[in-house]
């Protein structure tokens, strides 16, 4: 049964459905309803909840709580991820398992507290120093920010990585019918790497630390390994009106809703038009794109930034076909008569 | 034959890599001899800092975890928070605990973590080559107080086992040496003491234990030692600073 839900409150259940054990996080907005309500529930529950003294502490408790083998998560917003990232980059280099919501929002700085897709290149490139990237997925709307929160957990378990649900202030703040997934139980797993104490085999230790260079090299071949299974096995998109479409928009989360009614409205006009929505930003399907490109007249990059996923689009399509975009910055959502005439300007050149 | 002295079972059979002279050997020794006599081992995990004492989880048979410099406390909070039967410690230096990490120590003391904190401060940044610490002595010159620390320039000194003292969440806070004989006795009572806290569910320790970094103070190792005696109690006085009165019910 399909219940109304708020984006921030509706992911929260969902990672208390999928099992998440411990949650730590500081308030931001527009995310901070997502803090709160775990803060009602978890207590309740006997599931570690802690809001942190900053994003620093809130992802090094994140971090500690999943060397324990515990399913744990935080959330926040553009700035606080930028202030998570050192201990991202420690968690990609400890290979342990966790989950992170980016509720983005307009930057750079303090910017501002509306919607924004700005921290796709944070997100997607790494983040943190070193050789790494999160898999990041986009949800465009509730429901698929549900859907993703309540499978992140087993991946970033099966790769024992760092799993980012890259969403916007729009998708947090709104509120849609959503299906939740059924609870399932907290599994009490020995995994056979997880600190729990010594008992009755050798000592553990998780670490990203490999003072000798070959040593830090091949640690780093292996998780380019790791990284290329990602590629190979995560890659998620959807498309729509695709099949015959000649003109086609690219654009993720809610970029992409505005220009679904778009291109809707540019098929009324007589243009084939369709949009193709990366969903995983890393892996990013870039073998789709490429066959894609090769049978379309044009592409139009919609972004909330000013142009950052069109450089991974622009990788796939090499130049085959021109390569325009239209992007809204500082909080500003397309609208889908806005997006309309680029799709118009794509088929008049 | 009777055995009188030992390896303690909560230490590995590897060597160092700390200096001749320095103690963090010594330290090593008193908290594996202490997780040994409550019957600990198989049930400890230990945060590893940044600094000098980088490695411990390679001469600990116990679990361990590495953390960003500074950012122990609250791994510590993470693992204790999710598996409350175990007993969490970290193991700080002060550049560690007293400057980059200064948030994380206040606010898992502020809130009364149920973990132990053995902070070992030797007044220097030991691993980096030697500059100025948050623990610096006024005067004491070091690769980036190249004219000895000038509070005028340079600040004062943190006393971080005072700090500790002033909040409520806090159970246990002393501070003690290992300069000599006597000294090394009292701080590992205090260690157990502060292991016995966790284990009774009696709130945040923390042992402030003062070290000697003969290589970068550039002096011997008895020299270093009678630096510490004679230069760093002074200024970072021993004693006990907080014994809340959970933990006088404990002894």
């Amino acid at each position: 049964m399909k219940e109304l839900w708020e984006g921030n409150q509706a992911i929260a259940e969902a990672a208390l459905r999928a099992g998440m054990e411990a949650y730590f996080g500081y308030p931001i907005t527009p995310q901070t309803e997502l803090l709160e309500y775990l803060s009602k529930k978890m207590p309740t529950m006997k599931r570690a909840f802690v809001q942190a003294e900053s994003e620093i502490g809130a992802i090094n408790m994140v971090y500690g709580a999943a060397c324990a083998g515990a399913r744990a998560m935080s959330s926040s917003s553009s700035p606080g991820v930028s202030l998570m990232q050192e201990g991202l980059s420690y968690i990609a280099g400890s290979e342990v398992p966790v989950v992170i919501v980016d509720m983005m929002r307009g930057g750079p700085g303090l910017g501002n507290i509306a919607p924004s897709q700005a921290d796709y290149f944070q997100l997607t490139k790494g983040g943190g120093h070193g050789d790494y990237h999160p898999i990041v997925l986009a949800p465009a709307s509730v429901q698929e920010a549900v859907d993703l929160t309540y499978g992140a957990f087993d991946l970033a378990e099966k790769y024992r990585h760092i799993v980012i649900i890259a969403a916007d202030g729009n998708i947090g703040q709104m509120m849609e019918p959503v299906e939740l997934p059924p609870p399932h139980e907290v599994a009490k797993r020995e995994r056979g790497w997880e600190l729990t104490g010594a008992s009755g085999r050798p000592h553990r230790f998780i670490s990203s630390i490999h003072l000798q260079p070959e040593a830090l090299h091949a640690f780093n071949v292996h998780l380019q390994d790791k990284q290329r299974e990602i590629e190979k096995n995560e890659v998620r998109f959807a498309e729509y009106s695709m099949d015959d479409a000649e003109y086609v928009v690219v654009a993720f989360g809610s970029a992409a809703r505005a220009s679904q009614s778009a291109a809707r409205w540019a098929r009324a006009k007589g243009i084939r038009a369709g949009v193709f929505r990366p969903i995983s930003l890393y892996p990013f399907p870039y073998a789709r794109l490429t066959e894609i490109a090769q049978r379309v007249r044009a592409i139009l990059v919609v972004e909330m930034n000013a142009g950052q996923m069109i450089e991974d689009v622009r990788l796939a399509v090499a130049e085959r076909v021109p390569v325009k975009f239209f992007g809204r910055m500082g909080g500003l959502v397309p609208f889908p008569d806005e997006v309309l005439p680029e799709i118009e300007a794509m088929v008049e050149r | 034959m009777q055995t009188v002295f030992q390896y303690p079972n909560a230490l590995t059979d590897v060597t160092t890599h700390y200096c001749p002279g320095c103690t963090h050997g010594v330290i090593h020794r008193l908290i594996a001899e202490t997780i040994d006599e409550l019957g600990i081992r198989e049930k400890t995990i230990g945060i590893a800092p940044v600094g000098c004492s980088v490695f411990i989880y390679n001469y600990f048979d116990v679990d361990f975890a590495e953390a960003a410099h500074g950012r122990a406390p609250a791994m510590a909070t993470g693992i204790k928070r999710v598996r409350p039967d175990r007993v969490v410690f970290t193991y700080q230096g002060d550049g560690d605990l007293a400057a980059i990490g200064t948030g994380e120590i206040m606010h898992a003391a502020a809130r009364g973590e149920n973990i132990t904190v053995f902070f070992v401060n030797n007044a220097i940044y030991g691993m980096t080559g030697g500059q100025m610490a948050p623990t610096t002595l006024p005067g004491m010159k070091t690769t980036s107080s190249p004219n000895g620390r000038d509070v005028e320039l340079q600040g004062y000194p943190l006393r971080m086992t005072e700090i500790m003292a002033t909040m409520p969440g806090v159970s246990y806070a002393v501070r003690r040496s290992v300069h000599d004989p006597g000294n090394i006795n009292k701080t590992k009572k205090a260690i157990k003491t502060a292991l016995q806290v966790q284990l009774n569910q009696a709130g945040f320790a923390m042992v402030e234990i003062l070290s000697s970094c003969p290589t970068n103070w550039g002096v011997t190792p008895t020299e270093a030692l009678q630096f510490v005696k004679n230069q760093m109690i002074p200024y970072f006085p021993l004693g006990d600073f907080k014994i809340a009165d959970v933990v006088k019910a404990l002894r």
